[in-house]
C-alpha cells in the first residue's frame, strides 16, 4: 500500500503540476480509483483461487480421470464430471441451433424490413425478455413448456424424425418432457435477445455506402445481407453469438427447472440430464463442509469458470475485431 | 426504403433470364417471411410468460401477500419477509456496488496513462459482467458463510454486490467517453485540479447515463436466485438481521414452486409476478428516463 500511494502521488503531481490545492485532492482520489479497480482483480483472482484449491482434492484423488469418468455416486464417493459436462455442452448446442437463427430473423427483421416506429417497440419488447429473470423462465418452462413437450412436441419428433438414420438417435426414449432438448430451448429463449441485439447493433452500424452501392446493382435485401452486411460484420456477429453461449453455460436456476437432474449420458435429448451449474445448485447444500463431494463440486465450478472464460474471452476478440473494421 | 423500389425497378429490366429473376424474388420473400415469423414467435413467447404470470399469479395477490410472512401451508401466509429481504440485500448491495462500480469506471476512463494494467482491469471487468452467478454464489460461500459459520443476509448482499459492480463499471466508462473533450480541456483552463473536473465535470455530464446502467443493475441483480442459495439461504420467519439468513423472492419462488402443496405453488407465481413486474417497470422506466434525460447532458 505504501508503494501504492507514494507512485500514485508521484505521478499526479509530476503530472499535473498546475494547481498546488488541487494535488491532496488529486492523489486522494487517484488512490481510490485505483483501488477500486484493482479490487476488480482481486475478487476476480479471489474467486479463481478459491474454486480451484476448493477443487484442489478431487483433482488429486481422481486425476485426470475426474473430466472422464461418468460417475456420481455420493455413497461410495465417486466422482466424475463427464456426464455434467456433456449437458452442459448439449444443451448450450441445442440452444444455439434455435437461438441463432431467430436472432439473426429479428435483427435482421428490426434493421431491414420494421417501420422505424414499431422497431422501437419491438426492439423494447426484445430487451425486455433479456431481462426477465432466469427462474421466471424456469418457472415458465416447469409449468408450461415441460407439459406441451411431453404431449406434443416429444411423441410427435418421435414419430417422424425417430426412424431417420443417424440423427433418429437424438429423438428417441420416453416423452418426460424434461430433458436436455428443453432445457436447451429454455435457454435459447433466454440468449436470444442477447444476440439479437449484438447482430442489430452491428447490421446498423456498417457504412450505408456499402449496402446502398450494393442496392444499387440491383441486389434484394437477402443478397445484400448475404454478399455485403454478413460478410462485413461476420467478426462482430460471431462475437455475439460466443457471448450467448457464454450466458447459456453458466445459466442455472431456468436449466435446474426443467432438465430433469439425472446422472445420465446418452444420445437421447428427450432423456434427463444435469448440468455443471444445475448439479452444483442441487447437490451443494447436501454437502458437508471438507467433504469430498463438496470438493469435486468447487472442482466442477473450476471447469465451468474455465469454459465461460474461453468463451468469453473469444466473444471479446470478436467483438473488438469486428468494431475495428 | 427508396432503395429497394429503385431495385424491384431495376430488376426486371437488368436480368437476362426470367426465371433466375423470380427466383431470386421468392427467395427473397422467404426470407422476409421467414423473419416475420422469428419476430412473432419472440414476441409470442414474451406475451407467454408474462400471460402466464398475470393469469396464475394474480389470484394470490391481496393485501396479506404484502403484510404477512411466508408460513406454513395450508396457513396462509403472505411475502412480506421476502419482499423486504430482497429490497433490503439489493438495495445495500447497490449501495455498496455504486462508489466502487464507479470509482472503477473513472479508473478505466480517465487513468488510461497507467498503462497496461488499466486494460487488464478492463479485460476482467468484462468477465465478470458474464461470469455464471452460481460461481459467485460459490466464492462469497467459501470466503464469509464457512468462516462465519452461518448463513447471512450480508453474505447474499455481498454476492449481489459483486454481480452488481461490474455492469455499473461498463455503463460509467461507456458514458464517460461520450463526454465531448472540450467541456474538459475548459475546465482544465479555468484551473480546476484534475479531480474536480472528473467528479464535477465528467460525472455530472454522464450522470443520466450512469443513472440508467445502476438501475438497470439494479433490476438484474434483484431477479438473480443461484447467488444467493448458499449465501442467504432464505428465512421463512420475518427477519431484517443482516447477520442471520435472509428470505428473498427468488429463493422463495425457487422453494415454493417446486414443492408439493398447491397454496405454496400459487404463492410462488404470485412471487413471479411481483418480481417480474418490478424488474421490468425498472428496466421501462430506466429507458424512457435515458430517451430523455441522456441524450440531453451528454
Amino acid at each position: 500500500m505504501m508503494v501504492v500511494s507514494s507512485t500514485t502521488a508521484g505521478q499526479e503531481a509530476a503530472a499535473s503540476g498546475r494547481n498546488a490545492g488541487g494535488n491532496a485532492g488529486d492523489a486522494a482520489f487517484g488512490v481510490l480509483a485505483r483501488l477500486a479497480g484493482w479490487s476488480i482483480l482481486l475478487v476476480m483472482a479471489g474467486i479463481i483461487i478459491v474454486l480451484v484449491s476448493g477443487g484442489w482434492q478431487a483433482f488429486s484423488t481422481f486425476g485426470p480421470g475426474f473430466i472422464t469418468s461418468k460417475a456420481w455416486n455420493p455413497i461410495t464417493h465417486n466422482f466424475g464430471a463427464a456426464t455434467s459436462i456433456f449437458g452442459t455442452l448439449v444443451t448450450t448446442a441445442v440452444a444455439l441451433v434455435f437461438a441463432v437463427p431467430f436472432a439473426f430473423g429479428v435483427a435482421f427483421w428490426l434493421v431491414e424490413m420494421a417501420p422505424p416506429a414499431l422497431a422501437r417497440v419491438i426492439e423494447m419488447a426484445v430487451q425486455l425478455l433479456a431481462a426477465v429473470p432466469s427462474i421466471i423462465f424456469g418457472m415458465w418452462g416447469f409449468f408450461i413448456v415441460v407439459p406441451f413437450m411431453a404431449h406434443y412436441v416429444e411423441p410427435v419428433a418421435t414419430r417422424y424424425l425417430g426412424h431417420v438414420p443417424g440423427i433418429g438417435l437424438l429423438f428417441r426414449g420416453a416423452p418426460y418432457g424434461t430433458g436436455l432438448l428443453t432445457g436447451g430451448l429454455i435457454l435459447a429463449i433466454m440468449v436470444t435477445p442477447f444476440i439479437c441485439s449484438v447482430m442489430a447493433d452491428v447490421f446498423v452500424s456498417i457504412p450505408a455506402v456499402l449496402k446502398e452501392s450494393a442496392f444499387g446493382l440491383g441486389e434484394t435485401r437477402w443478397e445484400v445481407m448475404r454478399k455485403v452486411v454478413l460478410p462485413w460484420s461476420r467478426q462482430a456477429v460471431m462475437g455475439g453469438i460466443m457471448l450467448g453461449t457464454g450466458r447459456a453455460l453458466g445459466e442455472t436456476m431456468a436449466v435446474t427447472f426443467v432438465i430433469g437432474n439425472s446422472n445420465r449420458l446418452g444420445w437421447s435429448l428427450f432423456a434427463p440430464g444435469n448440468t455443471i451449474a444445475s448439479l452444483i445448485a442441487l447437490e451443494f447444500p447436501e454437502s458437508s463442509a471438507g467433504s469430498l463431494k463438496l470438493s469435486a463440486l468447487l472442482a466442477l465450478g473450476a471447469i465451468l469458470m474455465v469454459i465461460s472464460f474461453i468463451t468469453l474471452a473469444c466473444s471479446r476478440m470478436f467483438l473488438q475485431r469486428g468494431i475495428k473494421n | 426504403m427508396s432503395a429497394q423500389k429503385v431495385q424491384a425497378g431495376a430488376t426486371d429490366g437488368w436480368q437476362r433470364g426470367g426465371a433466375q429473376a423470380v427466383r431470386r424474388r421468392i427467395v427473397e420473400r422467404l426470407v422476409s417471411v421467414l423473419c416475420c415469423i422469428a419476430t412473432v414467435v419472440v414476441l409470442f413467447l414474451l406475451f407467454s410468460i408474462l400471460w402466464t404470470l398475470v393469469t396464475r399469479g394474480a389470484a394470490g395477490l391481496s393485501l396479506s401477500t404484502f403484510l404477512h410472512s411466508t408460513a406454513a401451508p395450508g396457513s396462509g401466509g403472505g411475502l412480506a419477509n421476502a419482499i423486504v429481504g430482497s429490497c433490503e440485500q439489493t438495495l445495500l448491495a447497490a449501495l455498496l456496488g455504486t462508489p466502487i462500480g464507479m470509482l472503477t469506471g473513472v479508473y478505466l476512463s480517465e487513468f488510461s496513462h497507467d498503462g497496461k494494467i488499466v486494460s487488464f482491469v478492463r479485460f476482467v471487468s468484462d468477465m465478470m459482467l458474464s461470469v455464471p452467478s452460481i460461481l459467485v454464489g460459490l466464492f462469497v460461500y467459501l470466503m464469509v458463510v464457512e468462516p462465519a459459520g452461518h448463513f447471512s443476509g450480508m453474505a447474499g448482499t455481498l454476492a449481489l454486490a459483486i454481480l452488481f459492480i461490474p455492469i455499473v463499471v461498463r455503463t460509467t466508462e461507456d458514458m464517460l467517453h461520450l463526454v465531448p473533450r472540450a467541456m474538459r480541456e475548459a475546465a482544465y483552463a479555468l484551473g480546476a485540479p484534475g479531480w474536480r473536473v472528473i467528479v464535477s465535470i465528467c460525472l455530472r455530464a454522464a450522470r443520466g447515463g450512469i443513472m440508467t446502467g445502476i438501475l438497470l443493475a439494479l433490476a438484474r441483480i434483484s431477479g438473480e436466485t443461484a447467488p444467493l442459495l448458499f449465501t442467504s439461504l432464505g428465512n421463512l420467519n420475518w427477519s431484517t438481521n443482516l447477520n442471520a439468513p435472509m428470505a428473498s423472492l427468488p429463493v422463495i419462488i425457487y422453494q415454493y414452486a417446486g414443492s408439493a402443496y398447491d397454496d405454496w405453488v400459487q404463492m410462488a407465481w404470485t412471487g413471479a409476478l411481483l418480481i417480474t413486474v418490478a424488474v421490468l417497470a425498472t428496466n421501462i422506466f430506466a429507458r424512457w428516463w435515458l430517451s430523455r434525460n441522456g441524450t440531453a447532458s451528454s
